[in-house]
Formats: C-alpha cells, structure tokens, sequence
C-alpha cells in the first residue's frame, strides 16, 4: 500500500479528482497549502512598494492505493494536473504500513 | 436677535450626520490597509473618537474652540461650559447648538486621520490618553484661530473647512507620532499587504459622501457658495484619482483600485480648504495637481525611513499643505464676496504668504505639541506608548481588545 500526495494548481483540482473517479478510486484527501518551488512566489504593489509573496496557493491531494494501482494513479494525477506551465506541482509516493477503516474495524487493502 | 433659516438649519443639521458618517467611513478606509489581526483595533481607535471627542466638546471643548469667537486670539474662554445659554441662541442663521454639533464632526474626525499613521503598533492605553490630550492641547486652539476669528483669521489667511485645522494639523500630529513609535517590526522588509481593499474601497465612497457635508456643510447655509463647495467636493477628487493613476501607471505599470481610492482622499482633502472659495476649473487642476504629487509624497517614508504606515503625511499632511498654499493662487473673490482673489485673479501675493503663515505655523505647533504629549504619555504610562513585539507579532485586535474581526473558522 501507498500514500500519493500530489501538489497541484487549485484550480486543476476538480479535473484530477474526476479523472481519478473514473480510475475506479474510492476516495482521496483534499486540503489547502501554500508553498513555492522553483516557481517562487510572485509580486503585489501597493501605493508603489512592491511585495514579494513566497507562498503561492496550492491543493494538496492525497490519495491512498494497493500497490499495483500506483503507476496508473500516478499517470493520472500528472495528465490532469499538468498545465505545462511553471508551477504545476508535484507527486510523491510514500510507502504506507497499516491502514484501518473506522467503521467496521478492517485493516490492510481491505480498509482502502 | 437674528432670525433663524429654516433652510440653512435644515442643511447644517443633515451635513452634520454626514460629516460624523465620514468617522467610520475613515475606519474602514484605513481597515481595508491594515493585516487582518489589526482591523479591528484600526476600527476601534477611530469609532473610539465619536465617543471621547464628544463628551469633551459638550463639556468644555466647544467652549475653548468657540469661545469669544473673533477675539482674533489663541484660545476661546469659558462662556459655553456644559453648552449653557445655547439652548435658544443662534448662530448667524442657524441655531447655535446647530452650529456646535456641525462643528463637533470635525473635532471627531481630525485625530482620527492619526490613526493611520500609527497602525499596528500603538497600545490602546496610549491612544486613549493621546487623542484626549491632542484634541485638548492642539484641535482646540487651532481651530480657535482658524474658524473661530482668532489670530491667524484675523491675519487673512482663507481655510473654507479645515485644510489646516484638519488636514495639516492631524497629518503633522501623525509624523511626531510616529518618529516616537518607532518603525513596525520588519518594516519595510517584511510585505504588510492591505488586508481587504474591498473594504479600502467602500470606505472612499462614504468618505466622499461625507465630504458633500464636510465641505458644501462649511457655507453654514443653504445657498450658492454652499453649491459651489458642493460642485468642487465632485470634481476635485474626480480629478485627483485621474492624476494619480496616470502617475502610476506610468511609474508601476499597473492602474490599482488603492490607487483609485487613495488619489480620491487626496483630492478631497486638497479642495476642502479651497471649496468655498474657487471656481469649478480650478477645482480640476488643483485635484490633478494634488493626485499627482500625493502619489510621489508616498516615497518621502522611504527615502527618510519613517514608518506612516497608511500615508497620512503623503495624503493628508501634503495634500493639505498643497490644497492650502494653492489657495493663494486660485482664491476667486467673484465666487465668494467672504473671500479673497489669489494671485491669479489679480489679488496680489498677500493672500499666498498669508496661506503660507498658517500651514507653517499649524505643522509646527501641532507637530511640536503633539511631540511633547507622546513623550510625556512614554514618560507616565506603566507600559509605554508601544506594545511588546510578541503582542505585535499577535496582532493587536487579540492583544488590546481580545477579540477577531474574522473567525469564520471558529463560527
């Protein structure tokens, strides 16, 4: 099992989010963050200062997968999210050791 | 006994609600500027004057500005304590305590253009003790000697509604305070972008709604000058807000809705003195002229390292200097018989020097005692005039009123 947290422009959010329903996925993680790659943040002035604003808006999803959905969820999140403009995010996958379901009390692959 | 208008009466009344609506219009231009863990404190240190200013002015402060008006002195006497014997006087054509409420207004909102000055940092002990003294000390004698006949009146010099009582007279109070305050922490490294200029924006607008009664209120009566202040009350920030964003566009690429709003008040505060007293076309170019040169004033913080965090020096102070000094050369007699003409409708230099006097010698009474009462308060208060640089980090609205202006979170 896998954590997939993408990082990605808000406004591609509802796309990826489709696009990852028709893969078949049961659920995902959906949160507000701000941060900065190599985009960096941008400029505002006000009565002629200007200000740099490091963090820049960004969605962070995350997904939980068995392992052999990764490749295919992982292609999906980059086709959807990707605007071919700088600052389009990133995805990582981080190796998961147990995973339970509130409800019914079931572990593992089951509980995804 | 003179008669009283029922017009006049009827339109110094309304122009009074409107001038005390530009109080927390002035709140929420200055709100909109600030980060939003300070809104409220901004809100609460300018809607706080309606209430100090007030009791004040009823209990001694009409009386010292308005007291044996035209004594062509420095200060008014004691005759209207408590507003005694003005229950059935009258006032030119108006009832007094129509005249005494008109005039109140203003008292209300000249320390509150302070406030901007010294956003963000100022403990709300200090404030409450400074604005008391201030309006004591430095809004009663001035305007004893501009509105009430007293010495500078007397002199010659024009101020139709407050270029120098209002205007200068807070814009230097706000300098003093703020070489006593200090800089913000982090400023001006650290970006302290406007909160909301949603907010910024519809503060302009009922500041210049407010303004019609400012400055056309000024005529204390219902009639032609009255119309004229009106007119130039439209025009000249119409024009000041053009002058300003041709400016910025030119030197930042970009025409902003701050931009739009601050040129506005600029151009407001440049024709109040004026209003009364020049024609419609010369409205327009002392409202461009003032657009243009508040926006340049905006780099004089930058270059001289004072933190004005919302430009009350850039806006009020220069744009009252301006309004007041090209009195000197648009004044037009055949606008106003009550006036004067400037140097450009033949009136000579004298008027000019006159308006010149005046602007210097307000700056530097206000700016000298409004010095001293911020030492004196740093000197007597247990905790000073500033708050700690945690409560600053926090905000001041948690700090100083333990409260939020925005928990959409916690509701």
């Amino acid at each position: 099992m896998k954590l997939i947290v993408a990082i990605v422009k808000p406004f591609k959010v509802d796309e990826v989010k489709t696009a990852l329903l028709e893969l078949g996925l049961q659920g995902m993680t959906v949160s507000e963050a701000q941060g900065f790659g190599r985009q960096r943040g941008h400029s505002e002035v006000y009565r002629g200062k200007e200000y740099t604003i490091d963090f820049v808006p960004k969605s962070r999803i995350e997904v939980l997968v068995d392992d052999p959905d990764v490749p295919r969820v992982v292609d999906t999140l980059m086709e959807h999210a990707r605007t071919g403009q700088i600052g389009d995010g990133k995805v990582w996958v981080l190796p998961l050791d147990a995973v339970y379901r509130v409800r019914t009390g079931e572990a593992g692959s089951d509980a995804l | 006994m003179p008669k009283i208008d029922t017009g006049d009466t009827a339109w110094v009344l309304v122009a009074s609600a409107l001038v005390l609506f530009m109080t927390p219009g002035l709140a929420m231009f200055y709100g909109g500027m600030v980060r939003s863990k300070n809104m409220l404190a901004m809100l609460m240190q300018n809607f706080f004057a309606m209430g100090i200013v007030t009791v004040l002015w009823v209990l001694f402060g009409y009386s010292l500005a308005f007291g044996g008006a035209g004594n062509a002195g420095l200060i008014g006497n004691f005759d209207f304590v408590g507003l005694k014997d003005l229950a059935h006087a009258v006032s030119g054509s108006v009832p007094s305590l129509a005249f005494v409420a008109f005039q109140l207004t203003f008292a209300v909102i000249t320390p509150a253009l302070i406030t901007g000055a010294i956003a963000d940092r100022m403990r709300w002990a200090a404030w409450v003790g400074f604005i008391t003294l201030w309006s004591i000390l430095v809004y009663l004698p001035v305007a004893h000697w501009v509105f009430a006949g007293g010495w500078l009146a007397e002199r010659g010099a024009l101020d139709f509604a407050g270029g120098t009582v209002v205007h200068v007279n807070a814009g230097a109070g706000g300098l003093a305070l703020v070489f006593l305050l200090g800089k913000r922490r982090g400023w001006p490294k650290e970006p302290m972008p406007p909160h909301s200029l949603a907010w910024t924006l519809m503060g302009t607008g009922i500041l210049w709604f407010g303004w019609f009664g400012f400055n056309a209120g000024s005529a204390l009566a219902a009639n032609g000058v009255a119309a004229q202040a009106f007119m130039n009350t439209f025009v000249a920030p119409a024009a000041a807000m053009l002058g300003w964003l041709i400016v910025e566009r030119l030197k930042d690429g970009h025409a902003t809705t701050l931009g739009a709003a601050s040129g506005a008040v600029a151009g407001l505060v440049a024709i109040t003195p004026c209003a009364g007293f020049v024609g419609s076309l010369a409205a327009v170019v002392i409202g461009a002229v003032t657009g243009a040169v508040c926006y340049l004033a905006i780099g004089l913080k930058f270059r001289f390292g004072y933190d004005d965090a919302l430009d009350v020096v850039a806006v009020h102070l220069v744009g009252g200097i301006l309004g007041s000094i090209l009195l000197g050369l648009f004044a037009d007699a055949s606008v106003n018989a009550a006036g004067k003409d400037g140097v450009f409708f033949g009136g000579g230099w004298g008027l000019f020097g006159e308006q010149v006097l005046a602007v210097a010698v307000v700056f530097a009474f206000s700016f000298i005692v409004s010095g001293v009462i911020g030492l004196a308060l740093k000197a007597v208060l247990p905790k000073g005039i500033r708050v700690t640089e945690e409560e600053e980090h926090t905000g001041l609205d948690l700090t100083q009123h333990a409260e939020s202006a925005y928990a959409f979170d916690r509701a």
